[in-house]
């Protein structure tokens, strides 16, 4: 009996310890992000920064404010996360809908199509050609040329699916109309899946990089990834520009306070994506 | 006579179902728009493959090239590279299933061991993180973590220096032999938490009472992993791995992307990145020969996760499709 207590108890203690190890080392890059941004620049070019800020200063944030493009590209991300996700939610919604109803004709056929999708992709170089020759060059392009994802699709379908349809013809018998139907309860009674699908979609939106860096043509039009991007390219270059040597903060910690910026909405809705992601994972194991 | 009456019958019943149902046709035209638009559309693109493209012809409009490009691309001009970017894309993927595939198991057996509730949401909750930050941040992040260059040496280039795993001079992101290990750990990194979410679930779906039982029968910690744990959570592991076999083709490409550079290609660059310079970067465009590599990468990758699905179907009930 003993020799078994000991084998779990040392199991527990090294779990404990792992986990907790596996725990910091997945936040540490983040806390090591802001106390760097923070951090003076003679102890950050020393290498004396770990852990906690040195030498606090916020100069690089000062920068960074004082950016006015980085005010424009961060609004830019926002107008993108808004409209985008809202266009994608209402495309996702009323086409899971209408693919959720059985006496939709061609329901299976168009169901098919829509997976599809998701086994065969047309390969970036036919996709680019497309998005050019639709002028997919300025900001209202982006929003409407990218967000419908399949798998959204059908993870709303599925859902749709499993309310009784009962619900719905006493509805139909008292006169409400589809559209009625599908406002009054068909999106009420789903609201966690509604939730996980847009929270989906608005993280991508917000995470968009890529296509943006590519597709537009005016600087005023692209989202904070792309800035970020440059800015971080453009590395050695800023310190030049604004005479590195002279300031209290590192060029780093510029780069390191636009992480942080970019960083916060993410963790403010952290609670929830946790919450519904963790979901999102559970039902998209079952079968479409 | 009697072939007519039919089809006008079944004509009037088309109609009718339209009249009734008009509402749900309507609500069907966004998502058939965007799915027409911008996700079937292109795929008339790869007719490019086998065309000579110019621009200002377009894709209809441009001369055939029958299988030219395609010959270009397995046997031409552009074979070297192409051989060398699906190496290196499958090398990726197997070290991914090698390593990148096991973490998350480990980490939800671990998790599962927790049995203090606020210590375990408290190193789930900051395991999922890094999942949800985007690619260009955690790519900028691994980027300033590892450099070495003018007297700036990042924080975890400094700690490998320090228990001598890297020399002094060594560049991380800019010598080819380090550049799997990087993009392998950074996957377990921004990965491997989020990822053992489903085989958390899966253990926790396994009855307490089948421990109590093994306990009783002297089972040690490890013989209850192995006789209990291992097997209670087998279906969902195996659909795992099966489907992960199936995405064989599949790599960060933004992460890839964002990380790369010429001096590296040689374990860098991936399927889609040679498809990306070949066809879109500023050297050396030639669409035709990278759409046909694309075409490639879509069909093999087609038939890997059709066949990944098929098995994971035939073993059990659960498929993602």
């Amino acid at each position: 009996m003993k020799r078994l207590d000991k084998s779990e108890l040392i199991f527990t203690v090294i779990a404990h310890i792992l986990v907790g190890v596996f725990a910091i080392m997945a936040i540490y890059p983040f806390i090591y992000t802001v106390s760097a941004s923070i951090s003076g620049r003679i102890a950050f070019e020393r290498g004396e920064v770990f852990l906690l800020p040195k030498e606090i200063t916020f100069g690089a944030y000062q920068y960074i404010f004082n950016d006015k493009t980085f005010w424009i590209t961060y609004t830019n991300t926002l107008f993108y996360t808004f409209y985008g996700t809202l266009y994608s939610m209402f495309i996702a919604i009323t086409g899971a809908y209408a693919l959720s109803k059985k006496r939709l004709m061609f329901r299976r056929q168009l169901n098919f199509l829509l997976v599809f999708t998701m086994w065969f992709s047309a390969g970036m170089i036919p996709t680019y050609i497309n998005y050019v020759e639709m002028g997919v060059n300025n900001r209202w392009g982006i929003v409407v040329a990218f967000g419908v994802q399949a798998f959204n699709v059908i993870l709303l379908r599925n859902y749709f699916e499993s309310i009784p349809s009962e619900i719905e013809e006493a509805a139909t018998m008292d006169g409400a109309s589809e559209f009625n139907i599908l406002k009054t309860i068909y999106i009420p009674m789903s609201k966690a899946s509604i939730a996980t699908v847009t929270l989906f979609s608005g993280l991508g939106r917000w995470n968009g990089f890529f296509w943006s860096r590519i597709l537009l043509n005016d600087t005023n039009d692209v989202p904070l990834q792309v800035y970020l991007r440059t800015k971080f390219e453009m590395l050695e270059q800023i310190s030049d520009e604004i005479g590195g040597l002279a300031l209290n903060y590192s060029i780093e910690a510029i780069i390191y306070g636009m992480l942080v910026c970019s960083i916060i909405p993410i963790i403010i809705i952290y609670p929830y994506l946790q919450k519904y992601f963790v979901k999102g994972v559970n039902v998209g194991g079952v079968k479409g | 006579m009697d072939f007519r009456v039919n089809q006008n019958s079944k004509l009037k019943r088309f109609l009718e179902t339209l009249r009734r149902d008009w509402a749900l046709y309507v609500l069907l035209i966004p998502i058939i728009v965007f799915f027409v638009m911008w996700r079937y559309k292109p795929m008339g693109g790869v007719l490019v493959a086998f065309k000579k493209y110019k621009v200002i012809d377009g894709v209809l409009g441009s001369d055939f090239a029958g299988f030219y490009y395609i010959r270009e691309l397995m046997f031409g001009s552009a074979s070297r590279e192409f051989w060398r970017a699906l190496r290196n894309t499958f090398m990726l993927n197997i070290y991914g299933i090698l390593f990148g595939f096991p973490a998350p198991i480990i980490l939800a057996l671990l998790f599962s061991e927790i049995k203090n509730v606020a210590y375990r949401s408290v190193t789930q909750t900051f395991s999922y993180l890094p999942k949800f930050i985007s690619e260009v941040i955690i790519t900028t992040l691994i980027a300033m973590l590892v450099s070495n260059s003018h007297g700036q040496v990042g924080i975890v280039a400094h700690l490998l220096q320090m228990i001598g795993v890297i020399g002094p001079d060594a560049k991380l992101l800019y010598e080819p032999g380090y550049f799997r290990a990087i993009y392998i750990v950074s996957d377990i990194w921004v990965g491997a938490g989020y990822g053992s979410i489903v085989y958390f679930a899966a253990i926790m779906g396994i009855p307490p009472s089948n421990y109590e039982a093994a306990r009783v029968d002297g089972a040690s910690k490890f013989d209850q992993i192995r006789y209990i744990t291992m097997p209670g959570m087998a279906s969902t592991l195996t659909i795992m791995l099966i489907l992960r076999i199936g995405s064989m083709l599949a790599v960060g490409f933004e992460k890839v992307f964002l990380l790369y550079n010429a001096s590296i290609y040689e374990t860098a660059d991936v399927l889609e990145t040679f498809i990306y310079r070949l066809g879109m970067g500023e050297t050396a465009v030639n669409p035709s020969i990278a759409t046909a590599a694309g075409l490639f990468n879509s069909l093999v990758a087609m038939v890997l996760v059709l066949g990944a699905n098929y098995i994971s179907r035939k073993i059990s009930e659960t498929s993602l499709f």
